[in-house]
């Protein structure tokens, strides 16, 4: 089997790689999106600490 | 042992701060090796080609999307009934994981189809179920997001995903209760399987790979619902000072 065939999923390539490209994504995006966010609160009661001791 | 005790929010931040390289870690390398075997090894389909390679990921992301979703009701009601802050946060953690694996479902299956069965999408009782089950994730969600106090927003969603439950074994059976263009399940927990071990080891794989990435995925939204409803408690500033 050479590459071009595997990629080809013997003519169905485009639905194959589109079902498990769009699953990827949204399983990427449900990793890095909420540690993004864990990151921002972080910093958001980091500064309003900070706000309350000089306080 | 006391289990209760990993149920306070103050032990239960660090500890899946943990747990949580440990679960990408195995989601990881689960989701590797359910995707070598489910691409290169199991073997073509004798009637539906290399077409039937889309089941790997669309069978697990539907079996999950229910399974996150009974999980979800479930941490609702055991906060409405013992008023349990960190299962308000899981319910809360589980619905935009369940409504990921709700779309991917649909989309794959929607991908599917058009080659099977000539057709994206059909209002038929399987396919309509499962985007019920998509509107009520995003129904928890904004009804949650819609409520400023978080308790009552916690128990109002919780209600809204108690009333939801009557979808999923509406999902489930509906391929045998309707005339549909969906196949009946090929994996039964009473019979044995009807499908080749070849094709049924990769989408167990990956079933399992999903069940690592629904705990490594609600595992950190928890954590960022712990740092937003204890915000005023004095250990989060304790842990906020600290560590990252």
């Amino acid at each position: 089997m050479n590459w071009a065939e595997f990629f080809a999923m013997g003519g169905y390539g485009k639905f194959v790689w589109s079902a498990y490209g769009a699953a990827a994504i949204i399983i990427i995006l449900n990793i890095v999106l909420p540690l993004r966010r864990h990151k921002k609160v972080l910093q958001m009661l980091r500064e309003l600490l900070k706000m309350k001791e000089r306080e | 042992m006391n289990i209760t005790k990993y149920a306070a929010p103050v032990v239960f931040y660090p500890l899946a701060g943990k747990l949580i390289p440990w679960f990408a870690w195995a989601t990881a390398i689960t989701l590797a090796v359910g995707l070598i075997m489910g691409l290169f090894i199991a073997p073509t389909d004798y009637q539906q080609g290399e077409s039937y390679r889309i089941m790997f990921i669309h069978v697990p992301s539907a079996w999950m999307s229910m399974l996150v979703y009974v999980v979800m009701a479930t941490a609702g009601a055991v906060a409405l009934a013992w008023k349990t802050r960190l299962s308000e946060m899981l319910a809360t953690a589980c619905a935009p994981v369940g409504a990921s694996f709700t779309l991917i479902a649909l989309i794959t299956g929607s991908i599917w189809g058009k080659p099977m069965w000539g057709t994206y999408w059909v209002w038929d009782a399987r396919l309509t179920s499962e985007l019920v089950l998509l509107f009520l994730y995003l129904g928890f969600m904004a009804l949650q997001a819609s409520i400023d106090d978080p308790r009552r927003a916690a128990r109002a969603a919780a209600i809204l995903a108690l009333v939801g439950v009557i979808n999923i074994p509406i999902i489930h059976f509906s391929v045998e209760w309707w005339n549909t263009l969906h196949q009946p399940a090929s994996v039964s927990k009473i019979s044995a399987p009807s499908i080749h071990p070849s094709m049924l080891w990769p989408l167990l794989i990956n079933a399992a790979g999903f069940h690592l990435f629904f705990a490594t995925a609600v595992l950190i939204r928890m954590r960022t619902e712990v740092l937003i409803r204890e915000r005023h408690k004095s250990w989060i500033a304790d842990i906020i000072g600290t560590k990252p």
